[in-house]
């Protein structure tokens, strides 16, 4: 039953929904009609369809499948060589742009931060790329001979002029004796960047897995396990948030064998099938390769949430229940550590942000995972959305989000302005593309897939830094400069903001 | 330890923590790597001669490139007209990278959208896309111009785009009247240069076309080409005013990529007005600020408006001198004295920094343009190109820059290495160390492993702030750069100097 109180703000929001789709022509409105939805108490999911194509010419925040595949999933790998297999572009203008931190020397024995590519040039999309690609990988192998294996990520030409990219990398991987990774992740295939996750973790599955599955066949395989062997699955260590992570899985006592894949290596990936529970953090990129392990070695798996002293502390008590007393008491002994420290940041910034408001607009998991960080602060969600998210993804979110939180899925630029200039929240959280739109309507802004340049925001260490962000984002003066004193429009409008703050 | 309200700590300090460290110290049990000394060996052995001519031996590998490609350029062209919005046909992925990238270096919005070409577009083709992106796009974003231009994918399967926007229009997507230029904007041709002249030549043609009057309008156009300096177009400005003569910037996307804080959000601040750019058919001449970037776009317009081209790079003392006396050539004004008092106050600058640069040896990478410009103004202070490093190179820019460099005492012992990349880059920096190396932010690794201080011109630059801000061209250029480079030196021999009774010998509080 929503509360009456509340029955206003839904009718309000779904009016405000009818209102920004009236500025389409009629067939995208239809379409766009059904990504659109205000939350309502009780529902099972958040009423909004999702994964599905974008529509063409709306200005959708999306990526494609590179940048699933190679951006997201397996870039990070630090001791291989990923090839941008394909034009110059893909692979530049991404280089370097998610902040996945490992440790190791760039250029010998990790490759995190360079960008090799085949260049496609025309003869190579009139003669196909294969020959070129052969002897791309021989020629790798020669100037980096560190390297622990080769992913190939295709970009759009390579599937439709017809290349045999597995072919090659059968090939190829006989002659330098390492593991070659095909991967068909043209930027076409689905609907955003979450199919090239899919097809990312197949090709673990397909070309990673049968490589230990055989070392273990042939005894060959070097790892003694514990009891309490996890992995860290869905951690990009963007800012470093999975070793933030990783610092309190081991505090509790349990041995992080793998992390997927920020600061990982394709030793920890082959380790993997070995281990007693895969813990995932980005459900929406590697639920696909928990659930083969699940299937293929009967391993567990659980979902956590490290955002936020209250989730935190929830994620290490779920965790710590599936391990034997000896991790529960740990886990209580580290969760009591912290807590101080949790109420002295707390009570720094929660009176500086007591009852603001946000809307956020991120990938696949931090729509509904950074929520309880916020509420922890005293800040409150009135808007949420996914660009990539499944339907999973969305019934997911009711457990995070309040009666009348306006829910949008891939939402396009256009809705996304109309909302926030409709709700005027004092936050905006989302990406770099949308970040200085809403600066420019002065607003503050955090983006949530780099944590603005600051980090990490996973884990005990990382609240506090995002306490402090938040803080700084929302009770800057620079915000209280824009418009001149002369200016009476401007005047206006700060009056009015002001009344509201006041309310 | 836990951390502290008082004092927090983000990755910058968090993870030198002795914690941190032993957790970064236990993970390497799972991880397979080598040992120590073998990482040791190789990256030593990465410093070498043996190493450098490997290196040099591959044909098809490249690595960490410096040059993107087409349809960013092209985008990049297109908001510079009033009220453009540029629409990519293909897939979206390219349009938020592009959007991305720009947005990173000039911490401002960009705006464009893509048709989301998916599977099935690849093999019915796109024109369903393009009949609804243009009406979705028309109907919601109120542009007063689309621009249109292609990712690989629209190419490869041979999208058409004339065929694509008649049809298009006919549907009823946009207006009849309504411009929508375009321009096939392949990725595995040329690189982002191309797609700006491409792009460019593509909305000249499509604004001119039927324009063309009997009388000059007396007006001089001037393009920038791929010039990501915001203060040069607000420089060309200046300096017209200066001179008083009525002038047209093609392409004017500084207030696009540098607009105020209001409070309220415009997609759309500034650019060339569609109806100048439409009456620049009727110029009596056009300047473009760049060679490279504008080839197609000069040909066209000496060919289809039959209106007289050139090239002027005002970058360095005699840059700026050649385009102010071309300026005056065309518009019959003598050049102003503020002008030449502004020169004066260059030249001046020059001198107060001569005895800090005169000799240095430097590496430069970039876009052919800005390397030629650099290095002339380089080569005006004195200083010592070494490796000159152009991965989207051509053979009229090998031959040009090899012109230059024949023409000063200072440009005898460069060697010109075209189409190829950063890696290559390492191994010059490497086995012929240079004092000091210009190019983008990505030439912060090259930094990181060499040592060589790195003085940032280019695009992008992504990890400072605000020097896209400044101009590079004209007399006041002039003083940027050099404020940039001689200050990067004095930073380096500051860093190189600062150990108490070991290095601080040197320390001068005066230079």
């Amino acid at each position: 039953m929503t509360p009456p109180e509340n029955q206003n703000i839904i009718e309000e929001r779904k009016e405000l929904i009818k209102e920004v789709l009236s500025a389409y022509p009629e067939k995208a409105a239809k379409k766009r009609e059904k990504h659109l939805s205000v939350y309502e108490e009780g529902k099972s999911d958040c009423g909004v369809k999702s994964n599905i194509k974008s529509l063409p010419g709306v200005m959708t925040a999306r990526g494609c499948a590179y940048a699933g595949s190679k951006g997201v999933v397996w870039g990070p790998i630090k001791d291989m060589i990923h090839i941008s297999h394909g034009p110059v572009g893909c692979g530049y203008w991404s280089w370097s742009g998610r902040r996945n931190y490992y440790i190791g020397t760039t250029g010998i024995d990790t490759f995190g931060t360079m960008h090799f590519t085949s260049d496609f040039q025309e003869r190579d999309i009139v003669f196909g790329g294969d020959k070129k690609l052969t002897k791309l990988i021989q020629e790798l192998d020669v100037l980096f001979p560190l390297n622990r294996g080769v992913s190939i990520q295709s970009e759009c030409p390579i599937g439709l002029i017809g290349d045999d990219i597995e072919a090659v990398a059968r090939k190829t991987s006989k002659e330098i004796g390492k593991p070659v990774v095909p991967v068909r992740c043209e930027g076409f295939r689905g609907v955003s960047q979450s199919l090239g996750h899919h097809i990312a973790n197949d090709m673990v599955r397909d070309w990673v897995f049968t490589r230990s599955d055989q070392a273990k066949k042939d005894g060959t395989l070097k790892f003694e396990g514990t009891p309490y062997d996890v992995a860290i699955i869905g951690d990009y260590n963007i800012g470093g948030d999975a070793w933030a992570s990783r610092i309190l899985l081991e505090e509790i006592g349990l041995r992080v064998v793998a992390q997927w894949s920020g600061d990982g290596t394709i030793n920890e990936m082959l380790m993997t099938p070995n281990v007693k529970m895969n813990l995932i953090h980005c459900y929406r990129s590697m639920n696909y390769i928990s659930r083969h392990m699940e299937e293929a070695y009967g391993i567990p798996w659980l979902e956590y949430n490290f955002f936020g002293p209250t989730k935190i502390a929830e994620s290490l008590r779920e965790i710590a229940s599936k391990f034997d007393e000896t991790i529960q008491a740990n886990a209580e002994k580290v969760i009591a550590k912290y807590q101080p420290t949790m109420d002295a940041v707390i009570a720094k910034y929660r009176p500086r942000l007591d009852g603001k408001t946000v809307a956020i607009m991120v990938g696949g998991l931090r729509p509904r995972h950074v929520v309880p960080a916020f509420l922890d602060l005293g800040m409150k969600m009135i808007g949420t959305g996914y660009e990539f998210a499944h339907n999973d993804d969305y019934k997911r979110t009711t457990h995070y989000i309040e009666n009348g939180t306006i829910v949008y899925d891939d939402v396009t630029a256009y809705e996304f302005e109309e909302f926030i200039k409709a709700l005027k929240p004092d936050l905006v959280a989302s990406g770099v593309k949308e970040k200085y739109v809403f600066q420019k309507m002065g607003l503050p802004f955090r983006q949530m897939h780099s944590w603005d340049y600051s980090g990490p925001y996973h884990g005990y260490d990382g609240f506090a830094i995002f306490a402090r962000d938040m803080d700084l984002a929302l009770n800057s003066p620079t915000w209280s400069l824009i418009g001149a004193p002369w200016n009476e429009k401007a005047q206006a409008k700060k009056a009015e903001a002001k009344a509201k703050a006041a309310v | 330890m836990p951390q502290n309200p008082e004092k927090i700590q983000d990755h910058v300090e968090l993870f030198h923590q002795p914690e941190y460290q032993q957790l970064f110290e236990n993970k390497k049990q799972f991880e397979n790597g080598h040992e120590a000394e073998e990482v040791q060996r190789v990256a030593e052995w990465t410093k070498g001669w043996d190493y450098r001519e490997k290196n040099f031996a591959r044909e098809a590998l490249t690595v960490n490139p410096a040059k993107g490609c087409q349809p960013l350029g092209a985008i990049f062209a297109a908001v510079g007209f009033e009220g453009t919005l540029p629409f990519v046909q293909g897939s979206q992925g390219c349009v938020a990278y592009f959007r991305t990238h720009l947005t990173r270096h000039y911490k401002e919005p960009f705006s464009g959208v893509s048709s989301s070409m998916t599977e099935d577009a690849a093999v019915f083709g796109g024109l369903q896309n393009m009949i609804d992106g243009l009406a979705n796009s028309y109907q919601l974003y109120k542009p007063k111009m689309i621009a249109v231009c292609t990712t690989c994918m629209a190419e490869v399967i041979g999208d058409d785009l004339q065929s694509f926007i008649n049809n298009a229009k006919e549907a009823g997507s946009v207006p009849q009247t309504f411009p929508v230029p375009y321009a096939h904007t392949p990725s595995f041709v040329g690189s982002h240069i191309t797609g700006y002249d491409n792009m460019m030549k593509g909305i000249l043609s499509n604004l001119t076309a039927g324009h063309k009057k009997e009388t000059s309008n007396g007006k001089i156009n001037f393009i920038p080409g791929f010039d990501t300096y915001v203060g040069n177009n607000r420089e060309i400005k200046r300096i017209a005013s200066l001179f008083g003569f009525d002038y047209t910037i093609l392409a004017d996307n500084s207030d696009y990529l540098d607009s105020p804080n209001t409070g309220e959000f415009d997609m759309y601040p500034g650019g060339t007005k569609l109806e100048d750019a439409a009456d620049s058919i009727n110029a009596k001449a056009t300047i473009a600020l760049q060679a490279h970037s504008t080839l197609k776009t000069r040909e066209y317009i000496e060919k289809e408006w039959k209106q007289p081209t050139s090239v002027s790079r005002p970058w360095g003392i005699k840059g700026t001198d050649e385009f102010l006396m071309k300026l005056s050539e065309l518009s019959g004004i003598p050049i102003p004295q503020e002008l030449e008092i502004e020169r004066g106050r260059a030249v001046d600058a020059m001198t107060d920094s001569h005895s800090w640069i005169h000799g240095k040896r430097f590496a430069i990478y970039g876009e052919p343009d800005l390397v030629y410009s650099v290095v002339g103004f380089m080569l005006e202070m004195g200083a010592e190109p070494v490796h000159i490093l152009v991965h989207n190179s051509n053979e009229v820019f090998e031959a040009e820059i090899k012109e230059l460099l024949a023409s000063s005492p200072f440009g005898q012992h460069a060697t010109v290495w075209p189409g190829k990349d950063l890696w290559h880059m390492r191994s010059l920096l490497f086995t012929e160390p240079v004092d000091f190396l210009i190019g983008n932010t990505y030439g912060k690794y090259l930094w990181r492993d060499t040592k060589i201080p790195l003085v940032r011109i280019g695009y992008p630059i992504m990890d400072r702030h605000h020097l896209h801000r400044y101009s590079t061209i004209g007399y006041q250029g002039v003083i940027n750069l050099l404020n940039w480079v001689v200050n990067t030196l004095f930073e380096e021999i500051d860093r190189n100097t600062n150990i108490p009774s070991k290095t601080d010998i040197s320390y001068d509080l005066i230079r």
